[in-house]
């Protein structure tokens, strides 16, 4: 078989935990161990003799300092069955903020706990990012199971914990794996000391678990990213970020409410009768419509939301808090639309790494979706009009 | 595009990695005034042009190339940048890091190496052009300082790339606001790797320099690593060259890029090649990224790409 006729599917995941959970040594354990990690680089962190597994995921001069993960790395490896594009998030609760930027674009999630104990708060921490990010797939992987005897009780006890926690955060999707990072058991070939599980390895649930980010049937949404005239002809290019979209379809242009119907879609020099969700495409309408960058092509039925009162729960990102009152920049599809603060939730005023609620007074109407029905319509950024900080992510609630 | 290869899952890896980065060059058209794409001539720049094609067709590219010539240059790399210049019908600017030496401005390393060198040149073309936001080829695959890099990275005036005060980049929305006199690099391949790159050219049958491919040349090992002689200041007195059977895995600055021992002369061939290989491009062929653990992140806080 040629080489270039493989094409697999790809799965974003991130992980959350902590240094002493042993997320480093995980990840590293992932890569090494379904040979992803090449001999220069093993040779790099292998100075002192062994290989620390842990040292792969520090990138940055302050991190190897420091012996701890301050931003978010991207990782990638292969199996033939799948490509992975990991983000690798800090897990302590002043990095929550890199933790929610790890989910937004993650399809599964993997938490570490310590088989020594248990689920904590960090532990509760992670599930309510991964549920309010709406990550389809949860991971709990409960590591240093060499350090309780690899018991099958103490794994036991722990998944049913944290089967309570997922109900009541609304995760549906949880899988636990019995691991030892450091010892290689259960991450990628199976553990012979814990013959009581009869589950995937966490590599094997990564290589087969089946993501479908959107539902399938999801209404079509197309952001217009930008206008290609040629030869009198306007093309609307974007990224098909929800549904299928087919020549004949009933469109309207948002906000505006004009409505059209597709006459071309092309993606990218090839004309097509039906474009997938995540195609980089260009439409064509049937009328003459004043369609800009910013505008959003949805079909009539199950129109989206247009609204100049923004909710939404937020996590707050900037160092700077953010107040009622205060003006922003909402950042949403290919939008970027001027707004006030008009009220936050817990409290007036938002800090580095808290998560509430916003609702905003937008200057212009914004057309969204629930976030929990089509993340990338529903996602939200606010952004210092002054210097262009971003200062916080929001989820829309409609 | 040649196939929607859909698997079940959505779309195929290499389509996925199409759309996204067409979806980059897109936000960066609609965002910004003065893009332009750095252009070196290697295969990731290539690839970079090729994807800007797609993403406004049948429109040509609305961005110049802006190439940062060391001066130490492959003939066929040359070569092919200024056919695909013709091609295309772009604008290609030229920052000569020989006009800077010649000018007393920069001064010849003793190791006879000019990669670092690159940095002022290219600063000094993004402000005196004006550029808003820059087109850079790296990949987070690449080197662990890459792997923190966002794909919208705000530099200052000096290009200078602070680590620990980079934006939180979430979901697919970037944020390219910037101050007058500052610039974004744009990474449109972050999430790539050397692999994803060879399989992507050979899907869609991209033409690249002749010297990614195994060939006879003339060459001379210094630091382990196959350098190709030349007038840029190799081999030295103690070094000898021998002819050998080679191809580059990347191609830089000839001082500080080796070749690799190959008989790999198709597409497929290197991607077998690649797939078996034990080394990181950077690790097999770069002189510059052995100086040092932070040798890639030092170069990136002084405005390097």
């Amino acid at each position: 078989m040629s080489a270039v006729a493989t094409e697999v599917g790809t799965l974003r995941l991130a992980t959350a935990g902590s240094v002493d959970d042993g997320k480093s040594t995980l990840v590293g354990r992932l890569l090494h161990d379904s040979k992803s990690v090449l001999a220069d680089q093993l040779e790099s962190i292998s100075r002192t003799g062994t290989p620390d597994l842990a040292l792969l995921t520090d990138g940055l001069r302050a991190e190897r300092e420091q012996g701890i993960t301050i931003d978010v790395a991207h990782r990638y490896f292969a199996t033939p069955r799948r490509r992975f594009i990991l983000a690798d998030t800090p897990g302590h609760v002043q990095y929550t903020r890199n933790m929610v930027t790890g989910a937004s674009t993650a399809e599964l999630t993997i938490i570490l706990v310590d088989a020594r104990n248990g689920v904590v708060e960090q532990t509760r921490r992670h599930a309510a990012i991964a549920a309010l990010l709406r990550v389809p797939h949860v991971v709990l992987a409960v590591n240093k199971m060499d350090l309780v005897g690899y018991e099958e009780s103490a794994f036991a006890a722990i998944a049913a914990q944290f089967d309570a926690l997922a109900a009541e955060l609304g995760i549906t999707r949880v899988t636990a794996v019995p691991v030892s990072a450091l010892a290689g058991d259960n991450v990628v070939e199976p553990s012979a000391r814990m013959d009581w599980y009869g589950g995937p390895t966490v590599l094997e649930h990564l290589e087969t678990v089946e993501v479908a980010a959107e539902s399938p049937d999801a209404p079509a949404r197309l952001p217009v990213q930008y206008v290609i005239r040629h030869d009198g002809i306007r093309y609307y290019a974007g990224q098909l970020v929800s549904g299928t979209l087919r020549v004949g379809d009933a469109v309207t242009v948002h906000p505006s409410g004009r409505t059209s119907t597709v006459t071309a879609l092309d993606v990218l020099g090839a004309a097509v009768d039906v474009a997938p969700a995540g195609a980089s495409l260009t439409v064509r309408l049937a009328d003459e419509l004043d369609v800009a960058r910013g505008d959003l092509i949805a079909p009539d039925e199950r129109a989206p939301t247009a609204t100049r009162d923004l909710r939404g729960a937020v996590c707050h990102l900037a160092d700077r808090p953010l107040v009622v009152g205060q003006r922003v920049l909402v950042r949403h599809t290919t939008r970027t639309v001027r707004a006030v603060v008009r009220s936050l939730g817990p409290a007036e005023r938002l800090t580095a790494n808290d998560l509430g609620e916003a609702v905003l007074r937008t200057a212009e109407p914004v057309v969204v979706d629930d976030y929990a029905a089509i993340r990338r319509t529903g996602a939200f950024l606010l952004v210092d009009p002054v210097d262009g900080m971003t200062l916080t992510a929001g989820m829309a609630v409609c | 595009m040649t196939t929607t290869a859909e698997t079940p899952y959505g779309l195929g890896h290499l389509d996925a990695l199409e759309s996204e980065a067409v979806h980059i060059f897109r936000e960066v058209a609609g965002e910004f005034e003065r893009p332009v794409i750095l252009f070196s001539g290697g295969k990731d720049s290539i690839l970079m042009l090729h994807l800007a094609l797609k993403a406004f067709t049948p429109a040509p590219v609305p961005f110049p190339l802006l190439h940062v010539d060391t001066g130490h240059n492959f003939p066929e790399v040359i070569a092919y940048r200024d056919r695909a210049v013709a091609a295309h019908g772009l604008t290609l600017h030229v920052a000569s890091v020989q006009e800077y030496i010649d000018r007393g401005v920069l001064r010849e390393r003793p190791d006879g190496t000019r990669n670092p060198l690159q940095t002022v040149p290219l600063t000094e073309a993004i402000q005196h052009e004006r550029f808003d936001a820059v087109f850079g080829g790296g990949r987070r695959d690449e080197e662990k300082a890459r792997a923190k890099e966002r794909v919208f990275s705000l530099r200052d005036e000096f290009s200078q790339w602070d680590p620990r005060r980079q934006r939180p980049e979430l979901w697919q929305l970037y944020n390219g606001r910037h101050a007058p006199g500052e610039h974004v690099r744009v990474f449109p391949l972050s999430n790539w790797t050397e692999l994803d790159v060879w399989q992507y050219i050979a899907r869609e049958n991209i033409e690249l320099p002749e010297i990614y491919f195994a060939h006879r040349r003339e060459v001379f090992d210094r630091g382990g690593m196959w350098l190709t002689a030349g007038d840029w200041g190799g081999p030295k007195d103690d070094e000898t060259v021998e002819k050998r059977q080679v191809r580059y895995r990347t191609v830089g600055d000839m001082s500080c890029t080796g070749a690799v021992d190959s008989d790999a002369g198709t597409l497929d061939q290197v991607i077998a090649e690649i797939t078996a290989s034990r080394l990181t491009e950077r690790g097999a062929t770069r002189a510059d990224d052995k100086l040092s653990e932070a040798a890639m992140e030092d170069r990136k806080r002084e405005g390097y790409f």
